[in-house]
């Protein structure tokens, strides 16, 4: 091995391409995990790039997501963003363990690499937890649903509506509709015609969306499911990783380098949902 | 190995078959890079929350917010992922491709602004 290891330094310190040693100056396993999330990132930005060309074409009829995602755990009244933002929190503090993890790798220590996988592992579940009660949301939908009409518009009550009522002044009554474009229609007889030939709907699901046009919800599952689907498969990569560490696996074949595979992945989860967080929340 | 030939090439065999040898360098300072990063995050994004409820408008919030998550991305990819302190060459061979997502972004909403206009022209 001494030879080997003289061979390596011969060849890094002439040419790096010469073969026998990385060129890039990390491990093959690295190098194919950045590939890997190379491609990775391709899939989610055709998802999200196809997400905001058909939010694109449906501007007007598209759903604010202001009045979508407004619950808060154990709290009644809209918190539009706050939630999400408790999420995105999660998901940094958890990124940030594991980095920490991997240093502790760097610095040999197997108590602490144990430690903060184990909080990294923690974040995760409750990332993941999170997600789910926010598709429950989605999926029951408000008390009173929406109004479908024949022609597939969807009508709102105004309730279900905050972002409307904080850019309006006067007050909207309770019995005017929103239009899918995100109009007041307060014309007695027009409501009455509207209903007439309409049907109610509640929640959301592949087919319908009470909140607006259906590709949102369609979008918005396919995206934040993938997304879930990939926190949950980095979970049981790190809990495989965190049973390593504590039998001493990597103690014993003297480097902690499956940390930084692993944590790869995670940070590569993480900076995902920095994406998802201002594509389906924010702008 | 002499105490100064350990200290150029401190770094470790990856032991599978391949027994490659791989450079380490371990930054003591490491650990408050982590956290400043961490710090930069947490503000952007809560910053982001709160420009969401101003009265700005949203042409020019979606300008910020697109802007804030680049630079979010570019911590994360940087620090957390480790990729400012690689090999320029790996760091290309991982950014260039993603000027065909770029060309995607273009073409697609060239085809939705095509879509809409159609829309007003004949409906």
């Amino acid at each position: 091995m001494a030879a080997e290891a003289t061979l390596n330094n011969e060849n890094s310190n002439s040419k790096p391409w010469g073969g026998g040693v990385s060129p890039f100056g990390i491990s093959w396993g690295k190098m194919m995990m950045w590939f890997f999330l190379v491609s990775d990132a391709f899939t989610f930005s055709s998802l999200i790039i196809a997400y905001g060309a058909f939010r694109h074409r449906h501007t007007q009829v598209w759903p604010t997501a202001n009045d979508v995602f407004t619950h808060f755990p154990f709290v009644h009244e809209h918190l539009p963003l706050a939630y999400v933002g408790l999420m995105t929190f999660i998901l940094i503090m958890s990124s940030v363990t594991m980095v920490l993890a991997v240093d502790a790798g760097h610095r040999r220590d197997n108590r602490s690499v144990a430690i903060w996988m184990g909080l990294t592992i923690i974040g995760g579940f409750m990332f993941v937890g999170s997600q789910a009660w926010e598709w429950y949301n989605f999926i029951t939908g408000t008390p009173k649903g929406a109004l479908i009409t024949n022609m597939g518009e969807i009508y709102r009550f105004p309730e279900n509506a905050p972002s409307l009522h904080a850019h309006t002044h006067t007050a909207i009554p309770d019995w005017a509709l929103i239009s899918p474009d995100h109009k007041v229609i307060s014309d007695k007889a027009e409501v009455e015609r509207i209903k007439s030939i309409s049907k109610p709907i509640k929640g959301a699901n592949l087919v319908n969306n009470e909140y607006g046009h259906p590709l949102f919800a369609d979008f918005f599952f396919f995206i934040t499911g993938f997304h879930g689907f990939h926190v949950f498969s980095g979970v049981v990569i790190n809990l495989i990783i965190f049973f390593n560490v504590l039998s001493g696996v990597y103690s014993r074949r003297g480097h902690y380098e499956h940390i930084e595979k692993t944590g790869l992945y995670w940070h590569f989860v993480d900076l995902v949902w920095v994406f998802v967080f201002t594509f389906f929340y924010l702008v | 190995m002499s105490e100064h030939h350990n200290h150029e090439m401190h770094g470790y065999y990856t032991g599978d078959i391949h027994n490659q040898f791989v450079p380490e360098h371990y930054d003591p300072k490491n650990r408050s890079v982590i956290w400043k990063t961490f710090w930069i995050l947490l503000i952007i994004t809560i910053a982001e929350v709160a420009i969401a409820f101003t009265s700005i408008s949203k042409e020019v919030l979606m300008v910020i917010f697109i802007t804030l998550t680049v630079v979010k991305a570019y911590f994360i990819v940087a620090f957390f992922m480790h990729l400012k302190h690689e090999k320029l060459s790996l760091a290309y061979c991982i950014l260039l491709p993603f000027i065909l997502i770029v060309y995607l972004i273009a073409m697609s909403l060239t085809e939705a602004n095509y879509l809409n206009l159609w829309d007003l022209i004949f409906k």
